[in-house]
């Protein structure tokens, strides 16, 4: 229902990428001298939300209008010049310049472009004493030397002193310690009372008890619903924003599994803490968490891509050393990245050179590259996997982003893997090459293949895992049978902390 | 995206494509729309020199141009490789000149070409090796690194040599035979060139190893993910590279009679790059074959042959170099696309 006291109010917003929709017509409405929470699973559309807010993105349809007014953004700087502030996790900072400098950059005081460097000064103590930062921010400190708060302080800095009218929060507490945070919400407190309209987008449940008045909740790219906090539990947001439609999904038979073949035990990199898991041959482990929970990092961690501190894994029982991906390939153990152009093709190569990248030297003689071996190699996965080309020689950037998806898997299969880690399987595939991967992914357990499947998208992790690991923080927090795994225990668990 | 995919399901025919397209067509692609280009170049610059001038098609001018483009032309192949794994050697020609003096100096010493050739050969691995390490396991970036080395070793060229050229191979059959020799009527110096593209073309076209460079090139992550022991491939580009800095300055040695610290390799090393850009090597790494750059030796070979048959100022060759280099480099960037301006 619309608004008439919003001080910002989006209309039916909506948002495509490639074949993908992020928003489905979403409307949101943001008062003045309140703290709105969007809430939502990974992928919900709110941080496709933020980004039509900040001038990012332009929607494909739908109106945005800020105090009754029609607005429109088509990049950054319009939208700051109309008082709409995004705050991100990391903000763009200037590393050598003064936190000064960093505030009133594009706007510093000058005569002849000779920049008065007292009167800045001056001017930054006064407006951060005024905001009450006095004391945690001093104006010549060097950009580089802030922590990651401070940054964050500097940016909403920059949007109080250009007279700020709405002003939204992406995750802003992912890298704050609890003090840090206690600081942040009493000043969000007084942004609110000096009636700004605040956007405070988290998946930290208790954080938006203690911060927010109102609470949206997005699913699939839509608008579950609006609940006033007072109204409202932890229970009912977390089944708000679970139960996606799972009428064309895809679902596993339950079927036997064999000996252990992946034993991952006590590993630690920079990012993960204490991993111990199984996987038996014919098993499909499902790893679930939010976003920077680890899991990608662990994969990376596994085969050897990042530095690992201590851990032991081993293969069919023999334990393996693992210091660059290149022994996890000979030891049996496949990697699918999540990023497929950045991590995986070679775009402008054809479909052969990439499926053969990782097992030339097998199909070498004398370092020769047997020309008939690679295209039968490549042409059978390419049937066996459905790879919608021309031809084996069709260059890989011609090719649809499921097709391309199924190339980088056939890479991955013509390792001969033991085990096989997936990262994000489907993300960015249209639905036709996401059911055909997970008929796939169910072959090639049936077959006996170990798989691990990392995805954000919790119904494709309860489509496909016989077990689930949930992640939080770099670690282990939980582990769900198939029978016993729901997308409200798999968010419980992920969520699971004190705020 | 899909539109540009063809939607028959599942057709792999089972020879590649091409049954049903022109035979035009065909060569064209096989050829290449670069290689095409350059052709078409080396054909109108061989016309507008040889119409002014028709010694230009003299069997002694052809000879001369291709032992003109020996040195500068194994450089280039080297280069091309290099290039093609994302990195670039600005130190190969001070390598040639640091090497071209050690082959002379040993072998005044040693009485014996043998010897200073191996002893050059030597001095030209441990320059690349050098480039390599640093590169790799100093995290320098390439240009940074050869940059400092092709002051460095041009440094230490004028060091060893006082800054004079250095002995005298003049009277020595080996040296005589590369410099002034000939099998089968070819000079050596041609034979070298062709032997050192030929086994870079193998390299590149037909082994895992070539296959593994240009995978670098492309996509240095992806690489690493399918089991590619980057460092390896790094500092195995460069020793080759060093190698054939040291091939090229025993051919300058010979050619001139004495080992030479810098005359005759200095600018080397944009002459190789030119060719390597022009003949259609990425900067970007990943992309470019030898055919292309031999096809842009052979270009800049004839010009600046024909700028000296037709009484051109020297200097000119040097702006037209440059001048080809920025060319090439701004026909890559239109070819990918890359919008006609700087930053937002």
């Amino acid at each position: 229902m619309p608004d008439a006291s919003a001080r910002l109010a989006m209309r039916d917003i909506r948002k495509a990428f490639g074949g993908v929709q992020a928003l489905r017509g979403v409307s949101i409405d943001a008062r003045a001298g309140e703290v709105l929470a969007l809430v939502g699973e990974n992928g919900a559309g709110k941080s496709t939300l933020l980004k039509i807010l900040s001038g990012a993105h332009l929607p494909d349809a739908g109106s945005m209008t800020l105090d009754g007014k029609l607005v429109a953004f088509s990049s950054p700087h319009q939208a700051h010049a109309a008082g709409v502030r995004v705050i991100y996790q990391e903000p763009e900072i200037i590393p050598h310049v003064s936190v000064a400098e960093n505030i009133y950059v594009g706007e510093l005081p000058r005569r002849l472009h000779i920049v008065d460097r007292r009167r800045l000064i001056a001017r930054a103590r006064e407006d951060l004493a005024r905001y009450g930062f006095g004391e945690t921010l001093s104006a010549t400190t060097l950009g580089e030397r802030l922590s990651p708060a401070q940054r964050q302080l500097v940016e909403i800095m920059r949007a109080l002193i250009a007279d700020v009218r709405v002003i939204a929060f992406d995750e802003p507490t992912s890298s704050l310690s609890s003090v840090e945070v206690d600081a942040l919400f009493r000043l969000i407190t007084r942004l609110r009372d000096d009636s700004i309209a605040v956007l405070y987008v988290s998946h930290r449940l208790p954080e938006i008890f203690r911060i927010a008045d109102r609470v949206t909740v997005l699913r699939d790219g839509a608008v579950v619903g609006t609940r006033s906090i007072a109204d409202t539990d932890g229970d009912e947001l977390v089944s708000m924003m679970v139960g996606r439609d799972l009428t064309s999904m895809f679902v596993r038979q339950p079927h036997e599994t064999g000996e252990v073949v992946l034993s991952v035990r006590g590993l630690r990199s920079d990012v993960v803490d204490d991993i111990s898991f199984d996987v038996r041959a014919g098993e499909v482990v499902g790893i679930a968490g939010l976003v920077g929970a680890g899991r990608s990092e662990l994969a990376h961690a596994v085969i050897g891509s990042e530095p690992v501190r201590a851990g032991e894994v081993r293969v069919d029982g023999r334990p393996v050393r693992i210091r660059s991906p290149r022994d996890a390939i000979r030891a049996g153990i496949g990697f699918v990245p999540e990023e497929r152009k950045a991590q995986a093709l070679l775009m402008d190569r054809s479909v052969r050179d990439n499926v053969s990248l990782a097992v030339l030297r097998r199909l070498s003689a004398v370092r020769v590259v047997r020309r008939r071996a690679e295209h039968r190699l490549t042409t059978e996965f390419v049937q066996r996997l459905s790879v919608r080309t021309s031809s084996i020689e069709q260059l890989v950037a011609n090719l649809s982003g499921g097709n391309q998806q199924k190339v980088v898997l056939a890479r991955g299969l013509a390792m001969r893997p033991r085990v096989l880690i997936l990262d994000e399987p489907t993300r960015g595939v249209d639905v036709g090459a996401k059911a055909e991967i997970y008929h796939l992914i169910n072959d090639l357990a049936g077959d006996g293949l170990a798989i691990v499947v990392i995805s954000s998208e919790l119904p494709e992790i309860l489509a496909l895992s016989d077990r689930v690991l949930v992640m939080q923080a770099g670690r282990i927090t939980g582990e769900l049978a198939r029978d016993d795994a729901s997308e409200e225990r798999i968010l419980a668990l992920a969520m699971k902390e004190a705020a | 995206m899909t539109s540009m995919t063809k939607s028959s399901p599942v057709s792999v025919a089972p020879n590649p494509p091409g049954d049903r397209t022109p035979r035009l067509r065909r060569v064209l692609d096989a050829v290449g729309v670069q290689n095409i280009s350059l052709l078409i170049a080396l054909g109108a610059l061989v016309t507008v020199i040889g119409a002014q001038n028709t010694n230009f098609f003299l069997v002694s001018n052809i000879k001369t141009i291709g032992t003109t483009v020996a040195v500068m032309g194994v450089l280039a192949v080297v280069q091309t490789v290099v290039m093609i794994i994302g990195g670039l050697d600005i130190s190969v020609g001070s390598a040639a000149g640091l090497t071209s003096v050690v082959s002379a100096m040993v072998f005044t010493d040693q009485h014996s070409a043998g010897i200073g050739i191996l002893a050059a050969l030597g001095v030209g691995v441990l320059t690349g090796l050098f480039n390599g390490v640093v590169i790799i396991y100093g995290r320098v970036n390439a240009v940074i690194a050869t940059l400092a080395t092709y002051a460095g070793y041009r440094g230490l060229a004028n060091l060893v040599s006082d800054g004079r050229a250095q002995g005298y191979t003049g009277t020595d059959s080996t040296f005589v035979f590369i410099a002034r020799g000939a099998i089968a009527g070819i000079p050596t110096l041609i034979w070298i060139l062709v032997a050192i593209a030929l086994a870079a073309h193998l390299l590149l076209r037909y082994t895992d190893i070539g296959r593994n460079i240009y995978a670098m090139g492309g996509n240095p992550t992806a690489a690493r993910l399918a089991g590619i022991n980057l460092n390896r491939y790094v500092i195995g580009c460069y020793v080759a590279a060093g190698l054939v800095a040291a091939l090229a300055g025993i051919m300058l040695t010979a050619r001139t009679g004495s080992g030479q610290p810098t005359s005759g390799s200095q600018g080397l090393e944009l002459q190789s790059i030119t060719a390597a850009a022009l003949g259609g090597v990425s900067l970007r790494g990943g992309k470019g074959a030898i055919p292309g750059t031999i096809l842009a030796v052979l270009l800049l070979g004839v010009l600046q042959n024909g700028l000296t048959i037709l009484d051109v100022n020297s200097f000119w060759q040097d702006i037209a170099q440059g001048f080809l280099l920025v060319v090439a480099v701004v026909i890559q960037q239109r070819r990918r696309g890359t919008r006609a301006i700087g930053l937002p």
